[in-house]
């Protein structure tokens, strides 16, 4: 008889479609988070997939805190034009300018928590039920208790000491007037497998992920890339290295490697070998023990 | 290693066991000892067990990653955990072992294919084991690996071990579906035979608890002869290229399907045959549990969310009166015979009405209480409901998939029970 066996990426890879396929169903107007980075772009892949040849039935939302690499503007918007969907842009700035969120201040200053204001703020606006999250479990031990499917309260808060049971692939959308949900479809994957997955299907991603030169200096541990936005402070050494990024972020605290892989095939043997979370190199997580908790519970992706 | 990682096979495993058994320490220590721990995990484990004036690094901490947690030194939610060598992947749920989050267990079991009971050598068998252990069997989790933990304060003496060993063999006897139960000696904290086998143990013959993981063979559970096909959601492009495209996307939760075959849709009745599987761009030839896929039919028949396509000469039980056992979560409301909320079973969301409380299940003595039917947090036991509309279903015990459900309560929208099928 025939053996049928998925292996794990195809494994994942129907989990993830099913959970974006009950987003559909479940709600009335979830939103994608699209920050242009890898796993938002495997979450936006597996969507075409999901609801092809139909176009993916939901808008993606870009919460922008200004400070981008350029080079994920661009392929944001060539994303979005391939997909033909709908792009909603929160901008931090405006959350800055009405007064509903203030810029940090001092050495380390970053807009990156600011985003949560955004986030919400945009969820107000477009009357969001649910935001899709390109979030996985392995990333962080905050993200490793979420569950699929959500909760957030009428303030936009997580709960972690009262998540809703979820069992088997049974999720429950309901919801009072005013909550709605954040769902990770991925939660499930592993920084390998998403390389793995990209490397597959053959997905495209932008260059950043692969070796480039570039000008960057080191604050506290981190290689930083010289931009609009980060310029050495006194001391501070200015050096061109070949690096790439294994997350992308807000450029402000986002931190490069030192690598030669310049492809997905050297990049996965570079991340096999790795000894570091790609999170080690993000200057966000690092600033407390529950840095990403106390984030999540105020509203962060 | 490309091909080797794609191609490797996945084991879904869950702890459980009673509070402060070990079982964080237990996946942290497996973590560390395998070297699947990342360095800045490890620094920031150590930094904060020196904080909190741990003695030892903490390897809990690798899993128990809430506030609330790391304040009390339990572990509240799930956390997921993945890690694989080079003979399997694994996908770990470590769950909280006091009674209060029982619910988040089931939670973290109810994926599983293999659960590890932890029980402190020190004091052997209590009934958090045996509600755990029980629980594990009424989700159909076939194999059980009870690792017997602390042994490093009891001397590491085979007498302590025998002795937890048989008050579970004969707790066990009474359990339903367990196909395989395996004994396992061992300290999280001191590391014996969690991936090498312990020199302090030397009357133990069996093997550590890691080569146990990656050998133990778990077959599938997949039912690949029931063909069933909720439907989740229909395409339609509304585009003037894909003018008369309608394709039934959903999650083969059964069986095979296979371009040409006959289909029956439920509830209508209507039958029809596959004229196409897709997935995205690709066409494909048949579709099996658990792929995601969509299906085109041949003739235009009306078909929507909660539908179920099956084969005409194997079609699921069909009512509207149903038997299951039921865990319930909530610690606000009871279940009360008349009660009326949602059921949500494949795709499908209905109303139920209790329409009997059969029986609860002392979990100690795994006895039927059929006077006591007052349904608290955590109560187990058997129910008979109606539904407002016709379940399309198989027993629990035959089909995961089709065979779970769970309660909402239609106020405030809570997860209030999972339930199971006859
Ligand atoms: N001596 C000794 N202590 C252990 C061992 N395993 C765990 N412990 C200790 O037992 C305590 C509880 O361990 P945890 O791993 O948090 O227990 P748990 O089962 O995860 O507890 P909950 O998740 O809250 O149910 C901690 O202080 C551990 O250091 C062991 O093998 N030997
Ligand atoms: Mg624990």
């Amino acid at each position: 008889m025939r053996n049928y066996n998925l292996n794990h990426l195809q494994q994942l890879e129907a989990e993830a479609i099913f959970v974006l396929r009950e987003t559909a169903a479940q709600f009335e107007r979830p939103g994608l988070l699209f920050s242009g980075g890898k796993d938002s772009i495997i979450m936006a892949y597996l969507a075409s997939k999901a609801f092809a040849p139909a176009k993916i039935p939901f808008p993606f939302v870009h919460v922008d805190t200004g400070h981008n690499f350029p080079e994920t503007i661009e392929f944001r918007d060539k994303f979005v034009k391939e997909y033909a969907v709908d792009l909603v842009v929160g901008l931090v700035q405006d959350s800055i300018d009405q007064g509903t969120a203030a810029e940090e201040t001092g050495l380390n200053a970053s807009r990156n928590a600011l985003q949560s204001v955004t986030l919400l703020e945009t969820i107000d606006r477009e009357n969001f039920d649910a935001c899709l999250g390109g979030g996985r479990r392995d990333e962080e031990k905050a993200r490793a208790k979420e569950r699929f499917f959500s909760h957030r309260d009428s303030f936009g808060q997580w709960n972690p000491k009262d998540q809703r049971p979820e069992l088997w692939n049974l999720f429950n959308g309901g919801k009072g007037q005013g909550e709605n949900f954040r769902i990770f479809p991925l939660s499930n994957w592993t920084e390998m497998d998403v390389w793995q997955y990209a490397k597959t299907e053959g997905i495209e991603l932008p260059s950043l992920y692969f070796a480039h030169e570039r000008n960057v200096i080191e604050r506290n541990g981190m290689l930083l890339a010289i931009s609009d936005f980060v310029s050495p402070h006194e001391k501070e050494e200015v050096s061109k290295e070949k690096v790439r990024f294994r997350t992308i972020g807000d450029a402000t605290c986002t931190g490069a490697v030192i690598s030669d892989a310049s492809n997905l095939e050297e990049v996965i043997a570079e991340v096999s070998a790795s000894r570091v979370t790609e999170r080690g190199s993000r200057a966000d997580d690092k600033r407390s023990e529950a840095a990403m908790e106390d984030r999540k519970k105020q509203g962060y992706f | 290693m490309d091909k080797d990682y794609i191609e490797m096979d996945m084991l879904r495993f869950t702890t459980a066991g009673s509070v402060d058994d070990g079982k964080s320490t237990l996946i942290g220590r497996l973590f560390h000892d395998t070297k699947s721990i990342f360095e800045d995990q490890l620094e920031a484990i150590e930094q904060s067990s020196k904080k909190r004036g741990d003695e030892n690094i903490n390897l809990a901490l690798l899993t128990d990653g809430l506030r609330a947690e790391r304040e009390q030194g339990i572990t509240i939610d799930v956390a997921y955990r993945y890690f694989a060598t080079p003979k399997r992947k694994f996908i770990i749920a470590d769950t909280p072992g006091h009674i209060q989050y029982t619910r988040n267990m089931v939670t973290g079991a109810s994926t599983a294919n293999l659960a590890l009971i932890l029980v402190d050598a020190r004091i052997g068998v209590v009934e958090q084991t045996r509600r755990h252990s029980f629980i594990a069997d009424l989700l159909g989790i076939k194999h059980i690996a009870v690792c017997i933990n602390k042994m490093d304060l009891v001397g590491y003496e085979e007498e302590a071990y025998e002795k937890v060993l048989r008050q579970f063999s004969d707790f066990a006897s009474r359990l339903e579906n367990i196909s395989e139960l395996t004994f396992i000696p061992l300290s999280a904290l001191k590391g014996d035979n969690i991936v090498e086998r312990s020199e302090n143990m030397p009357w133990y013959k069996g093997a550590p608890l890691l080569y146990h993981l990656e050998n133990v063979y778990i077959g599938s559970d997949a039912n690949h002869v029931d063909s069933r096909f909720p439907v989740q959601w229909v395409i339609r492009p509304h585009s003037d290229k894909h003018h008369d495209f309608r394709g039934f996307a959903g999650r083969v939760a059964g069986g095979v399907f296979k371009k040409g075959d006959e289909i029956t849709a439920l509830p209508s009745g209507f039958t029809s045959r596959i004229s196409k599987i897709m997935l995205g761009k690709e066409e494909m030839e048949e579709a099996f549990f658990p792929q995601s896929v969509t299906i085109q039919l041949e003739d235009k028949i009306d078909i929507s969310r909660g539908d179920m396509l099956v084969k005409p000469n194997n079609q699921p039980k069909s009512s509207q009166d149903l038997d299951a056992r039921i865990c319930w979560f909530s610690n606000s409301k009871k279940l009360t015979q008349g009660g009326k909320y949602l059921i949500k079973h494949t795709t499908k969301t209905a109303q139920a009405m209790i329409s009997e409380i059969t029986y609860k299940v002392d979990v100690n003595s795994l006895r039927k209480n059929e006077q006591d039917k007052e349904f608290n947090m955590n109560d187990i036991g058997r129910i008979k409901f109606r539904t407002s509309e016709p379940i399309f279903y198989d027993a629990y015990r035959r089909n995961r998939n089709t065979g779970s459900f769970i309660l909402i309560d239609p106020f405030t929208h809570q997860t209030l029970a999972a339930g199971m099928l006859r």
